[in-house]
């Protein structure tokens, strides 16, 4: 029989996601795949499987779910109200979820994209080789209430009860650029103006890119750049549109554009582009390519050693200095979270 | 800091093909600032020479219009590595001179132009001096060639048109045109393949579906396919869409 986690319930924006589809750019389909990849990877820490697995990815609000069968599930990215049954259950976790039990997902509380993982991953029909959907190019569809999710075999049934610290990414910050093709078109002073302005993130954005505000200041503009041939575009790209807005280019970008990037935003610190909030304050920095390409190599380690860095949820009271710190980051604030940690584990 | 030059490496006398960054792990080798044909032709027989190659740590390639583009993997093959493989490659021949690729076809695509499906001709005709009569003549009349594929999955620009249809862009955008809208400006078509906002004129509508995610051939043209676009009535084109994909759409081998 197959087992299933089913749906009651699920916000608008909520998407089966993974680690999108390369090798289709020369065909004009960008690759798509999870807002937020180090969310995927701190999911697949929790749960002990590969990070290639479909995961639920929950844009601003969750949903009402329940197991069609004993399952583990983990929670990462931006920080919801979460709750099996009614009993308040951590973020940055994994947890059990027996047959028959309710989860209930309820709105971020900081940060923009949050993440249902389950053990052995949703295994619905891969199309164009990967799960996830890319609603921009037409290819899958959101998570509705009513649907039934497959699920893939558990490597690991039963081992629940591990916490992870993520990377701060939920509350805008300071994202590491280098230059792209077009930067010189826009002149030192405008770069100099653009690096020391700061954005807010905009109520406008989705899985395409997002959009950002900034407060009393001299549009951008490049005049060379409105004539331009149509060339590559690749996320993290900023590209600054006729009236001077930047937009942050997403997982689910165009492939081609004729609007003039000032930048590209490292691979690595996307996640906080695209996990600020609405309002979120974000400041842009050039850097070296060589400086990017280190930062790369430090996140790849990071994401490497994601599972040599787990703690188990229910502590000794000797710890309680740890625990302290881990909810402040986790974002998750109940004060009783210990004793109910206890019962569901 | 502030801006450092994107572009690498040494340039010869023209400063064209270029090699420069695209973001932290990407290089693009662009064959000129301007479309034309034969910088057209040099990306797209670059690309395949590249993925000929199969150089490790290089993920994936796509052209755009003059451009072939590269996404590596920097912690396996490291930017100035890469760029030698890619000098070397193109200082193996002239590729400006390179053939266009094999087993191109021939599609004949029936398109209503005008009416309410295809509302903005007569403005289109106009910025290019011509009639509606005269405009319809042209742009059916003109085999062109699919130049690059992008922006959305398996959507074409096509050229080149007759110089009077160097027309530009709007400059507000079209709020959205339907997928299979045909638009023009700046001597090129674009065939859409989704709904979206555009600042392209729409002169024409098809039944022909580019992107078929579901289907073993999931994007139908390819670059170098050269395509008609052949006058037909609504009610043809209503009829035609109830066949399937295709919309009417006929395809045969260029020899």
């Amino acid at each position: 029989m197959t087992r299933v986690l089913i749906v009651h319930r699920a916000g608008p924006g909520v998407t089966l996601q993974d680690q999108g589809r390369p090798g289709y750019l020369g065909f004009g389909l960008s690759r798509g795949g999870a807002a937020d990849r180090l969310a995927l990877a701190e999911g697949a820490a929790l749960l002990g499987q590969g990070d290639d697995l479909a995961a639920i990815e929950m844009a601003g609000l969750g949903g009402e779910f329940e197991a069609g069968a004993d399952m583990r599930i983990a929670l990462t990215g931006a920080p919801m109200r979460a709750s099996i049954d009614g009993t308040r259950i951590a973020w940055n976790a994994s947890h059990a979820l027996p047959r028959g039990a309710r989860l209930s997902i309820g709105g971020a509380e900081q940060g923009s994209y949050g993440y249902l993982h389950v053990g052995g991953g949703v295994d619905l029909p891969a199309q164009l080789g990967a799960r996830g959907a890319h609603l921009a190019a037409g290819v899958g569809h959101a998570v509705q209430a009513g649907d039934d999710l497959p699920l893939g075999d558990d490597p690991k049934p039963g081992e629940v009860g591990q916490g992870i610290t993520p990377l701060p990414r939920f509350d805008g910050g300071t994202v590491r650029v280098v230059p792209s093709l077009q930067t010189d078109f826009f002149g030192p002073d405008q770069i100099a103006r653009f690096e020391a302005t700061e954005f807010h993130r905009d109520t406008r954005g989705s899985r395409m890119g997002v959009r950002l505000i900034a407060e009393a200041a001299d549009p951008l503009h490049s005049d060379t750049g409105l004539s331009v041939l149509s060339e590559v575009v690749v996320p993290g790209d900023i590209q600054i549109t006729g009236d001077g807005t930047p937009f942050v280019l997403l997982s689910e970008c165009q492939t081609t554009g004729g609007y003039p990037r000032i930048c590209s935003v490292l691979p690595c610190d996307l996640p906080i582009v695209a996990q600020a909030q609405p309002g979120a304050r974000l400041r842009f920095t050039f850097v070296t390519l060589d400086n990017a390409v280190e930062a790369e190599r430090r996140a790849a380690a990071h994401r490497a050693g994601l599972c040599s860095g787990l703690h188990p949820l229910v502590r000794d009271p000797h710890d309680i200095r740890d625990l302290l710190s881990y909810q402040l980051i986790g974002g998750v604030t109940a004060g009783t979270e210990l004793d109910q940690e206890k019962a569901q584990t | 800091m502030t801006s450092h030059p994107a572009e690498t490496g040494p340039q010869d006398a023209t400063g064209w093909p270029r090699i420069r960054t695209v973001g932290v792990v990407g290089l693009l080798v662009s064959f000129g600032d301007q479309l034309t044909e034969p910088a057209n032709r040099a990306a797209l027989a670059l690309r395949a020479a590249i993925e000929a190659e199969g150089w490790d740590g290089v993920e994936e390639c796509s052209t755009s219009l003059v451009s072939a583009y590269v996404r590596f993997d920097p912690l396996w093959i490291n930017h100035s590595d890469l760029q030698n493989h890619l000098r070397r490659l193109l200082d193996s021949r002239d590729w400006y001179q390179a053939d266009l690729p094999q087993g191109r076809r021939l599609w004949r695509i029936p398109t209503v132009y005008g009416t309410d499906l295809a509302p903005q001709l007569s403005e289109a005709a106009q910025a290019a001096g011509l009639t509606e009569a005269e405009a319809i003549a042209s742009i059916s009349g003109t085999r062109v060639r699919v130049q690059t594929i992008g922006f959305a999955p398996g959507q074409p620009y096509l050229g080149a048109l007759d110089e009077a249809w160097n027309i530009p862009r709007q400059k507000t955008l079209t709020e959205r045109v339907p997928e299979g809208a045909l638009t023009v400006a700046i001597r090129q078509l674009v065939l859409f393949s989704v709904s979206t906002p555009t600042g392209w004129r729409h002169i024409g509508q098809t039944a022909f579906r580019l992107f078929r995610p579901e289907a073993d051939t999931p994007f139908v043209l390819r670059p170098g396919d050269e395509v008609e676009f052949q006058p037909t009535t609504p009610e043809k084109l209503a009829a035609m869409r109830q066949d399937g994909p295709d919309g009417g759409a006929m395809s045969e081998k260029i020899t």
